[in-house]
């Protein structure tokens, strides 16, 4: 039990240490390094509790494709030059002491709805799905996504074809003067437009007028 | 104090949330961060969802967590590609520069 609160202690603070240093830090590179620090604890404490395969799919996708995505546009951009400096007050500084008041108040407040919090009595009665501890994580999770949240499944499937046509949409520049291949003018090709039979008479070559 | 329940990982949460939301109010030069700290406020959600569904033994919090995994990941690969654009256009992601809408 203390092994557990020790290796909480230590993944949770290494998730708000590098928390902080994300808004913090001045270069945005070293941002998202502590972004993919921050996942990478998280997902440690997701493994921990007992969610291995929410855990490796955090891995995978925030910091297999997210984090990777940011610091590509991070570098294609060149703003490496572009320091993240707030706490400068040397125009219109009035927004940070109001943003830290609503920051701390939104933040006491989910202190207080912590603390004052309670279950419903009969909220264990009435579960929708119970976890199966005989069968492991991946599994019964897999047994309840392809049944009872199939829809829901092929629906975020079909978010995520929507942003990647998106993104190649709006990303998508056409460049002139480049010679491309046009599929619709090779398929329509016919054979009596690309092929000319010719009789060629003795001693003369064909001139060919293109 | 050492025995993890329920309540510490909703104070984690809470504690990443807000760092989140400081992010977004105090950020005055850069975009992306602002993107990155979109990203923690939805891993602190993960995070109270994942430790409700593991603390309560109801599978259906992992359930919503995959799919606010797939939502975070398309938001994020949108956002970027607008900032893309954006900075394709107008040659500059500042925040304080951006301010085309005179909000």
């Amino acid at each position: 039990m203390i092994a557990h609160a020790i290796v909480f202690y230590i993944f949770s603070l290494i998730a708000i240490i590098s928390a902080v240093m994300v808004t913090v830090s001045k270069n945005t590179v070293n941002s998202v390094f502590f972004l993919i620090l921050d996942f990478i604890s998280i997902s440690c404490l997701f493994i921990m509790i007992g969610a291995e395969f929410l855990g490796m799919i955090m891995l995978i996708v925030y910091v297999g494709a997210v984090a990777v995505l940011f610091l590509f546009v991070v570098m294609m951009l060149n703003v490496a030059e572009q320091k993240n400096e707030w706490f400068n007050a040397s125009k219109r500084s009035s927004h940070i002491p109001v943003g830290l008041l609503v920051s701390i108040i939104i933040f006491f407040e989910l202190i207080i709805v912590i603390g004052g919090w309670k279950y419903k009595p009969d909220l264990i009665d009435s579960l929708a799905i119970e976890i199966n501890t005989e069968l492991t994580n991946t599994q019964s999770l897999g047994s309840v996504i392809y049944t009872d949240y199939v829809h829901l499944f092929q629906i975020s499937g079909m978010i995520l074809l929507v942003a990647m046509i998106g993104a190649i949409v709006l990303t998508f520049r056409e460049r002139s003067g480049v010679k491309r291949q046009s599929y619709f003018k090779q398929i329509s090709r016919e054979r009596n437009e690309g092929i000319e039979l010719i009789e060629v008479e003795n001693n003369k070559g064909v001139k060919i007028d293109v | 104090m050492f025995s993890i329940g329920l309540g510490h990982y909703l104070t984690l949460a809470a504690i990443i949330f807000t760092i989140g939301i400081v992010g977004i109010f105090l950020n005055r030069k850069n975009i992306i961060v602002i993107l990155m700290s979109i990203e923690l406020i939805l891993l602190a959600v993960n995070i109270n969802l994942v430790s409700f569904s593991i603390f309560i033994n109801d599978l259906s919090g992992q359930v919503f967590t995959l799919f606010i995994l797939t939502v975070a990941a398309a938001e994020a690969a949108i956002g970027l590609a607008i900032i893309v654009v954006y900075y394709r256009n107008s040659g500059t992601i500042r925040v304080e520069e951006i301010d085309k809408l005179k909000g």
